[in-house]
C-alpha cells in the first residue's frame, strides 16, 4: 500500500514537473526556434512579394521540396493517431505512457504540413478559392478535405482521453500556477469528476473516434499519393502508389515517435514509465514496416522495370545510377535496410540502436519523399533535355522554420499540458498491481512479435 | 500585318467583355451561377465545413476579399456556332511535311515568334513550340507543339478550382483570376505545355490597353499558369491564330471539325478526307487525352528540307527587352 502511495506522488510530480519549473535552457531553446521561424517567415514574405521566383522550381520540375516536405509531415503525422488508435484496439497496455506524444505529434505534425501546401501555392491571396469554387473531381480537394477532417479527428482524439488528466491537474495545480491556465484546465475538463457515467461515456467516446479515426488516416495518406497517382507521369503511374504512401507513411511516424520520446524521456526523466522495451516495441513494429516498405519497392520497380516502357528507363537511370543514385541507395540501405539489420540482431536491439535506426528511417523517408517528387517530374515528357532542381536558400529556410514550428509546438505542449495520459498510466499500473503479474503486462509481448515476423 | 493584328485582336477582347459578362456561365461542368457568392456556392461551403474543413473557414475572410477570387471573368465569349447553329469544334491540323523549324528562313520559328509577340508570353514561354524529334534512321524532324487542346484533359481533370477549363467549343482555356498556382496542372499534362509565371511577368504598357479574358489571356498574372488558348477571339472574328498566319510554309490548319472545314490561309481542305489521306495521327494517342491536334507525318521534306540538316534557332522574345526591368526565368 505504502509503495503504492510513493509510486503515485512519483507519478504525480514526473507529470507536474515540466508544468510547473522551467530552466534556462529551456527559454535559450525556444528563443533558437524562434530565430529560425522568424528567418523563414522573412523568406516567406519575400517569396509573396516575387513570386515563386526566388525558388529553384521551374516550368518542368515543378513542384520540389515544400511539396516534399508536406508529404513527409503528413507522414509523420500518423505517428501519432493511427499507432496509438492500433495499440488501443489491439489493447497492447504498454501503449499507455507513450499515446499522449503520440498523438501529440500527429496534431502538431500536420499543422506543419498544411502550411507547406500553402506555401507552394502561387496565388496565397486566393487561397479561399478552394472552398469557393472547389471540385470534387481533383486530388487537391480531396486532400484538403482529408487533411482537415484527420486533423479535426486528431484534435478531438487527443483531447478525449486528456479530459481527466485536465481535471487532475485543475485540481492539484490549483493555487500553483497562473489563473488563465486554471481556467485553460477547468474548461478542458468540462466539468469531469470522474464518476461512473462520465468515465462510461469516456470510453464509449473514445472508442468511436479511435474506429472513425484508421480510416481517415489511410485516406489522408492514400489521397496524398493520389495527387501524384493521378497524373499520367510514369514514375507515379502506379497502383500501388497509395499503399506504398501510406506503410511509409506509418514508418516515419514511428521513427518519429521514437525520436521525440527519446528526447523527452531525458529531458523530463520520465525513465521510470518509458522503458527500453517500448523502445523495443516500437522497433519491432518499425522493423516489419522496413520489410514493407522494401517489399513494395520490389513490387514495384520489378513489374516497371521487367516491362522498361519508355521513360522507365530513364528513370531507372536517374534513380539507380546518375543524379539521384545516392539518394536512393541512401533510402534502401540506410532507410530500409539498415534499420531492419539493427531490429533484427539482438545485440544492436537495444535503446540506442533503435534510437539510430529511428533517426535514419526519418532521414531516408524525407529523402524518398523528395527524391519521389522531383524524380517522378524529371522525366521529359517530349523531346527537351531533362531539367535539374537544387533548391534555393528560401526554400531550405522555409523547409527549416517548418521543422522549428515542429520542435516550438512540441516544447509548448509539453509545458502546458501532462506529457502522458496520468490517469491512464495509473490505471495501467493499478491493472498489473490487481493481477499481481507486475513484469511483463500480457497484452504486450505477443503482438509486436507477431509484428515482425 | 502583325501590329494590326493585334490591335484587332485587342478590339475583340474588349467587344466580348461588353457583351460577355454573363456569357462566362457556360463553362461545362459549372452550370449557371449569378456573378456573386451563389447559393450554390454558399450550400458548397456549408457542405465542406460540415465534412471537416473547419480550420479552413476559420481563417480571416479579409483574405477572401483582398483576392479578386470573387470577381467574374468577363469576355469569354458566346461559343461559335456554324450554319444550323451547331457549335464549332476547333482543330489544328500541323502537316509536318512543310515544317522545317524555319530553317529556310533563318529565323527563330516563326509561328511561336508570333504567338509570343501576339499574346506578350512571358520570357520563357513557348506556347507553341518547335520540338526536334530524332527519326530512327537518323536525322531530325520537327514537331510544332501548341496546346494539344485534349478532349479528356488531364489539366482540367484535377484543377481545384476549376480554373481551367473545357469550352464547348472543345478547347482547353485558363482563367488566370481564378488560378490559385497550385501546378497540380503541370504535373499532370503529358504533353509539357503549361507555364508558370514564377516571378512578375513583364508587362507592356500596350497590354494594358486589352481587357483580361482567359481567351487571350492578356495580361499575365503573377503566380498563374498560362498556355495556348486556341485563340477562339480571333477565329470568331475571321482572322486566323497568329501562329498560322506567320507560318511561312503555310503548315499549320486551323479548321472546325463540326463542318469538316480547315484552312491554313492559303487553300482549304475537307478536314476528314485531309486526315485520312494523309494518315494523320495525334501525340501519344495512348495516352487516352484524345487531342484536338492533329500531325500529318513528315520532316519538312514539301519544302527541301533535308532530315540531316539538324537544329533550328532558339526562340526570342524581343517585345520583353521593351519593358524596363522585365524579369524572366529559365524554362
Ligand atoms: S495551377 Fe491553376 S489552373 Fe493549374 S490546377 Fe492549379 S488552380 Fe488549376
Ligand atoms: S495538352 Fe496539356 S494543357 Fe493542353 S489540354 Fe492537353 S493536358 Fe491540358
Ligand atoms: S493557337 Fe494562338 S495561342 Fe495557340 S500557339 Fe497559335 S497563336 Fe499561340
Amino acid at each position: 500500500m505504502e509503495e503504492m502511495s510513493s509510486w503515485r506522488q512519483r507519478l504525480e510530480h514526473t507529470i507536474t514537473a515540466p508544468l510547473l519549473n522551467t530552466s534556462r535552457i529551456y527559454y535559450l531553446w525556444i528563443a533558437f526556434l524562434l530565430v529560425v521561424i522568424g528567418w523563414g517567415v522573412y523568406a516567406f514574405y519575400g517569396q509573396l512579394n516575387d513570386g515563386l521566383i526566388v525558388t529553384d522550381m521551374r516550368d518542368r520540375i515543378s513542384w520540389g521540396l515544400y511539396i516534399s516536405t508536406f508529404v513527409f509531415f503528413i507522414g509523420i503525422s500518423h505517428a501519432g493517431t493511427l499507432i496509438s488508435a492500433i495499440l488501443r484496439i489491439t489493447q497492447a497496455r504498454w501503449r499507455t505512457p507513450i499515446t499522449r506524444l503520440a498523438e501529440f505529434i500527429t496534431v502538431v505534425a500536420l499543422s506543419c504540413g498544411a502550411i507547406f501546401v500553402i506555401v507552394d501555392m502561387g496565388r496565397v491571396d486566393r487561397l479561399f478559392n478552394i472552398i469557393l469554387y472547389g471540385r470534387w473531381q481533383s486530388p487537391i480537394v480531396w486532400d484538403v478535405l482529408a487533411v482537415t477532417t484527420y486533423l479535426t479527428g486528431s484534435i478531438a482524439y487527443l483531447f478525449l482521453p486528456m479530459i481527466p488528466d485536465m481535471a487532475f491537474l485543475r485540481d492539484r495545480l490549483a493555487g500553483r500556477v497562473s489563473a488563465w491556465r486554471l481556467r485553460l484546465y477547468s474548461i478542458l475538463a468540462v466539468g469531469w469528476v470522474g464518476n461512473a457515467a462520465q468515465k462510461r461515456n469516456l470510453g464509449s467516446a473514445m472508442t468511436v473516434a479511435m474506429l472513425l479515426i484508421l480510416p481517415i488516416a489511410v485516406s489522408v495518406h492514400t489521397v496524398v499519393s493520389w495527387i501524384f497517382g493521378m497524373t499520367l507521369r510514369e514514375p507515379w503511374n502506379s497502383t500501388i502508389f497509395g499503399a506504398f504512401f501510406v506503410a511509409g507513411a506509418i514508418f516515419s511516424g514511428i521513427a518519429t515517435l521514437i525520436i521525440v520520446m527519446a528526447i523527452l524521456r531525458k529531458i523530463y526523466h520520465l525513465e521510470e514509465y518509458i522503458h527500453e522495451k517500448h523502445f523495443i516495441y516500437l522497433g519491432y513494429m518499425m522493423g516489419a514496416f522496413a520489410l514493407i516498405m522494401i517489399y513494395a519497392n520490389i513490387s514495384e520497380f520489378l513489374t516497371t522495370g521487367y516491362k522498361l516502357e519508355e521513360g522507365v528507363e530513364f528513370h531507372f537511370n536517374q534513380l539507380f545510377r546518375e543524379e539521384y543514385a545516392g539518394f536512393y541507395w541512401f533510402y534502401m540501405l540506410g532507410g530500409l535496410v539498415l534499420p531492419g539489420l539493427i531490429i533484427l540482431l539482438p545485440w544492436t536491439r537495444n535503446f540506442w540502436g533503435i534510437l539510430v535506426a529511428a533517426v535514419f528511417v526519418d532521414a531516408g523517408m524525407w529523402v524518398e519523399r523528395y527524391f519521389i517528387v522531383v524524380t517522378g517530374l524529371r522525366v521529359p515528357l517530349m523531346p527537351y533535355e531533362p531539367s535539374s532542381y537544387s533548391p534555393s536558400w528560401v526554400e531550405f529556410s522555409i523547409m527549416a522554420a517548418g521543422f522549428a514550428l515542429f520542435a516550438l509546438l512540441i516544447s509548448i505542449f509539453v509545458k502546458i499540458f501532462p506529457i502522458m495520459a496520468h490517469w491512464e498510466v495509473e490505471e495501467d499500473y493499478e491493472l498489473s498491481l490487481a493481477s499481481a503479474a507486475p513484469a511483463p503486462p500480457p497484452g504486450a509481448a505477443a503482438e509486436p512479435a507477431g509484428g515482425a515476423n | 500585318m502583325k501590329r494590326e493584328l493585334k490591335v484587332e485582336k485587342k478590339m475583340m477582347g474588349k467587344n466580348d467583355g461588353g457583351s460577355g459578362a454573363s456569357d462566362r456561365d457556360d463553362r461545362p461542368g459549372e452550370p449557371t451561377q449569378p456573378p456573386k457568392v451563389s447559393r450554390r456556392g454558399v450550400l458548397r461551403l456549408f457542405g465542406m465545413a460540415a465534412a471537416g474543413a473547419a480550420p479552413l473557414i476559420l481563417l480571416p475572410p479579409v483574405l477572401q476579399k483582398a483576392s479578386d477570387a470573387g470577381r467574374v471573368v468577363e469576355s469569354q465569349g458566346e461559343p461559335a456556332k456554324g450554319p444550323g447553329g451547331r457549335i464549332r469544334q476547333w482543330t489544328m491540323i500541323i502537316d509536318l511535311r512543310s515544317c522545317d523549324g524555319c530553317q529556310s528562313q533563318g529565323t527563330p520559328p516563326q509561328c511561336t515568334t508570333a504567338c509570343v509577340e501576339g499574346h506578350f508570353a512571358p520570357e520563357p514561354m513557348e506556347w507553341i513550340q518547335i520540338f526536334e524529334h530524332e527519326l530512327p534512321g537518323g536525322g531530325t524532324q520537327f514537331i510544332p507543339t501548341p496546346c494539344q487542346q485534349c478532349q479528356n484533359p488531364p489539366c482540367v481533370n484535377v484543377c481545384p478550382v476549376a480554373a481551367t477549363f473545357s469550352t464547348p467549343e472543345g478547347t482547353v482555356l485558363i482563367d488566370q483570376d481564378r488560378c490559385i498556382g497550385c501546378r497540380i496542372c503541370m504535373a499532370a499534362c503529358p504533353y509539357d505545355r503549361r507555364f508558370f509565371n514564377w516571378g512578375d511577368p513583364p508587362v507592356p504598357p500596350e497590354a494594358l490597353l486589352a481587357d483580361y479574358s482567359p481567351e487571350h489571356q492578356v495580361p499575365a498574372k503573377k503566380g498563374t499558369v498560362m498556355k495556348c488558348d486556341f485563340c477562339p477571339d480571333m477565329v470568331r472574328a475571321g482572322t486566323l491564330p497568329f501562329c498560322i498566319q506567320a507560318c511561312p510554309n503555310d503548315a499549320i490548319y486551323y479548321g472546325d471539325l463540326e463542318d469538316d472545314v480547315a484552312t491554313n490561309g492559303k487553300e482549304i481542305v475537307a478536314a476528314s478526307r485531309f486526315l485520312s489521306e494523309n494518315q494523320a495521327y495525334r501525340l501519344k494517342e495512348d495516352k487516352g487525352t484524345k487531342p484536338r491536334v492533329y500531325y500529318i507525318p513528315g520532316h519538312g521534306e514539301a519544302v527541301g528540307r533535308d532530315t540531316a540538316d539538324e537544329g533550328r534557332l532558339p526562340t526570342e522574345w524581343p517585345w520583353v527587352e521593351r519593358v524596363k526591368g522585365a524579369k524572366t526565368w529559365r524554362r
